[in-house]
């Protein structure tokens, strides 16, 4: 007798834990080998490009904090550049050195989260309580700059909003004497931790040429052994003048991309500690009063000071007619806003470039063949936010 | 290529009549072709030894509604390589089908569903041609210009049927859009002065 056998398909997501959020996956199965995975994105797509076409410069900046939720900072910094160069204004150098401490910041708290939880969905519990209690102390930092944890809406064209508050930079220092051995730490229950390994060596492997093919940036194309990274590559703020290693992987599996965000980490505790110890006391906005606002003493003294903050919070300042790419690192990958100005207060179309986007897509090609248990590592591996991916 | 400038040069004298019009700005090398010859620049910018623009970043357009041909379709690549950045852009009318570059880029794939989520332009030759970040079963294209802010529709649970169900937006207030562009620019001879300057400058 024969029996027919029928491919069986299966829902993953979109309210399974390992699916990173609001991802619906829909998995062929024969037997536990998967043949097709079709991601169903869109569930938390909230029209961020619509909204910003009807906001001003300055108003939109909070959406982008919205994208990728994890490290928030390091998208404004797109939009900041990409209106910076529009305008042609210069950012005071203190104002950089901000920049990119909060942007490392972010890279440490994303990619914490990703390697941890990536742990989480293979079946190692304590990174994930060893590394939140660090992440928390980062969301401080946040928060005594921004006022907030997490949608710090602190980036503005031509500088930061304020100045860091007093002893936040000791404090920031201090961490980075302390996290490098949260660090060691994570990696000596990881790195050569025999489940660990067995669950993600030789593990969606991605070649140098699908990761070009498949549009991969970030850690993504670097685990794949491709030596690219904007802050060495482009250089933007104050990059350029800072030493630091980029980590680049040889086999392009899961574990590869692991090693490479946990090298990254030690080499952002590198950077923010060069850039305070590079810091000097200064401006920390573009000193252009039709472009910063001016300082709440100032308004109550001067009549031009009170007309600037008044027009800037209402018609907001205006771009003149010009298009732009602009790109940064951000932890998952390059980010980029692609901008079109009218000369108006408001931008005229602002595409956001998420690289989660181009990485989930390859979720078929990278799946296929593989076991069902294969998936959340994968899937935990390609550092997935839903966000920036539905954005 | 080595330099923005040689690299113009190299693309206008390879693809002479296909290259409507070539531009360095922001860094940056902006080129305007047509629908006909999209695939065939796409074609030698990604495999001629002197471009290698191995990347394709994104696919997006620009909504021009007063325009004849409303939409621009825009293509960013980079090269890795040579470490350079180009745009690629032609336009099209409403209702064109334009070529899809899903057989050179595997990647294009979700990007041109996107486009055709967001602004309703067909691709030929696509293998699956659907919806993607909007709703199931969602109707017209977001991103248009024409579409308004608020929506058509919005959806809510429903007690009595027991199930989502679509209804036309009700808001208990409308979205405002406030003017504020300044419409007092200075009196006829500042601005005449701020001209010559600008003239000047």
């Amino acid at each position: 007798m024969t029996k027919k056998i029928k491919n069986l398909n299966l829902n993953f997501g979109p309210q399974h834990p390992a699916a990173h959020g609001v991802l619906r996956l829909i998995l062929e199965l024969d037997g536990e080998v998967v043949e097709k995975a079709d991601p169903h994105i869109g569930l938390l797509h909230r029209g961020t490009e619509k909204l910003i076409e009807n906001k001003t410069y300055m108003q939109a900046v909070p959406y982008f904090d919205r994208l990728d939720y994890v490290a928030p900072m390091n998208q404004e910094h797109a939009f900041a550049l990409a209106v910076e160069k529009i305008l042609k204004i210069d950012v005071p150098i203190r104002a950089q050195y901000i920049r990119v401490i909060f942007c490392e910041i972010g890279r440490i708290l994303s990619h914490i989260l990703n390697v941890t939880t990536q742990a989480l969905d293979v079946g190692a519990l304590t990174p994930s309580l060893w590394g939140f209690e660090e992440r928390e102390t980062l969301m401080t930092f946040y928060e005594r700059a921004s006022g907030s944890r997490l949608h710090a809406n602190y980036f503005r064209a031509g500088g930061v909003h304020q100045d860091l508050p007093k002893g936040l930079e000791e404090d920031i220092t201090k961490f980075c004497e302390t996290f490098p051995k949260i660090i060691n730490d994570l990696e000596s229950l990881l790195t050569d931790n025999r489940i660990f390994k067995q669950r993600n060596v030789d593990i969606g492997v991605v070649t140098k040429e699908d990761a070009l093919d498949y549009s991969f940036s970030g850690v993504m194309i670097r685990g794949s052994g491709v030596p690219w990274d904007l802050r060495k590559s482009q250089p933007y703020d104050c990059y350029g003048s800072l030493d630091f290693k980029i980590p680049v992987g040889k086999n392009g599996d899961c574990y590869d991309r692991y090693l490479c965000r946990i090298e990254e980490m030690k080499e952002s505790v590198s950077i923010i500690k060069q850039c305070l110890a590079k810091m000097e006391k200064g401006p920390i906005k573009s000193l252009d009063g039709k472009i910063s606002p001016p300082p709440k003493a100032e308004i109550k003294q001067s009549m031009e000071a009170l007309i600037h903050h008044f027009k800037l919070f209402t018609e907001g300042y205006r771009v003149a007619k010009d298009e732009i790419y602009t790109a940064v690192e951000a932890p998952k990958g390059e980010f980029g806003v692609y901008l079109i100005s009218d000369g108006s207060s408001k931008p005229y179309k602002c595409k956001i470039r998420a690289p989660g986007f181009s990485h989930l897509q390859s979720m078929d090609y990278l799946i296929r063949g593989h076991m069902l248990a294969d998936v959340p590592a994968v899937l935990g591996s390609l550092d997935i936010v839903f966000g920036e991916v539905d954005r | 290529m080595k330099s923005l400038e040689d690299l113009e040069k190299k693309i206008n004298s390879e693809l002479t009549t296909k290259i409507n019009n070539t531009e360095i700005k922001h860094n940056q090398i902006y080129i305007e072709t047509d629908k006909e010859d999209i695939i065939d620049v796409v074609i030698f910018l990604k495999t001629n030894e002197d471009t290698k623009f191995r990347q394709l970043i994104d696919i997006t357009v620009v909504d021009y509604p007063e325009q004849n041909q409303r939409f621009e379709l825009v293509y960013l690549f980079l090269s890795h390589e040579f470490n350079q950045r180009l745009i690629v852009k032609y336009s099209i009318a409403e209702n064109e089908v334009i070529p899809s570059l899903t057989s050179i880029f595997p990647s294009a794939n979700w990007m041109e569903r996107e486009v055709f989520d967001m602004y309703g332009v067909s691709f030929k030759d696509h293998p699956d041609l659907r919806r993607i970040l909007t709703d199931y079963g969602f109707e017209g294209h977001p991103l248009r210009k024409d579409f308004p802010l608020t929506g058509h529709s919005e959806v809510r649970y429903s007690e009595d049927q027991k199930k989502v169900i679509s209804e036309p937006v009700k808001l208990e207030q409308n979205y405002r859009n406030f003017d504020y562009e300044s419409p007092w620019e200075g009196t006829k001879y500042i601005k005449e002065e701020i001209k010559n300057n600008d003239k000047k400058n």
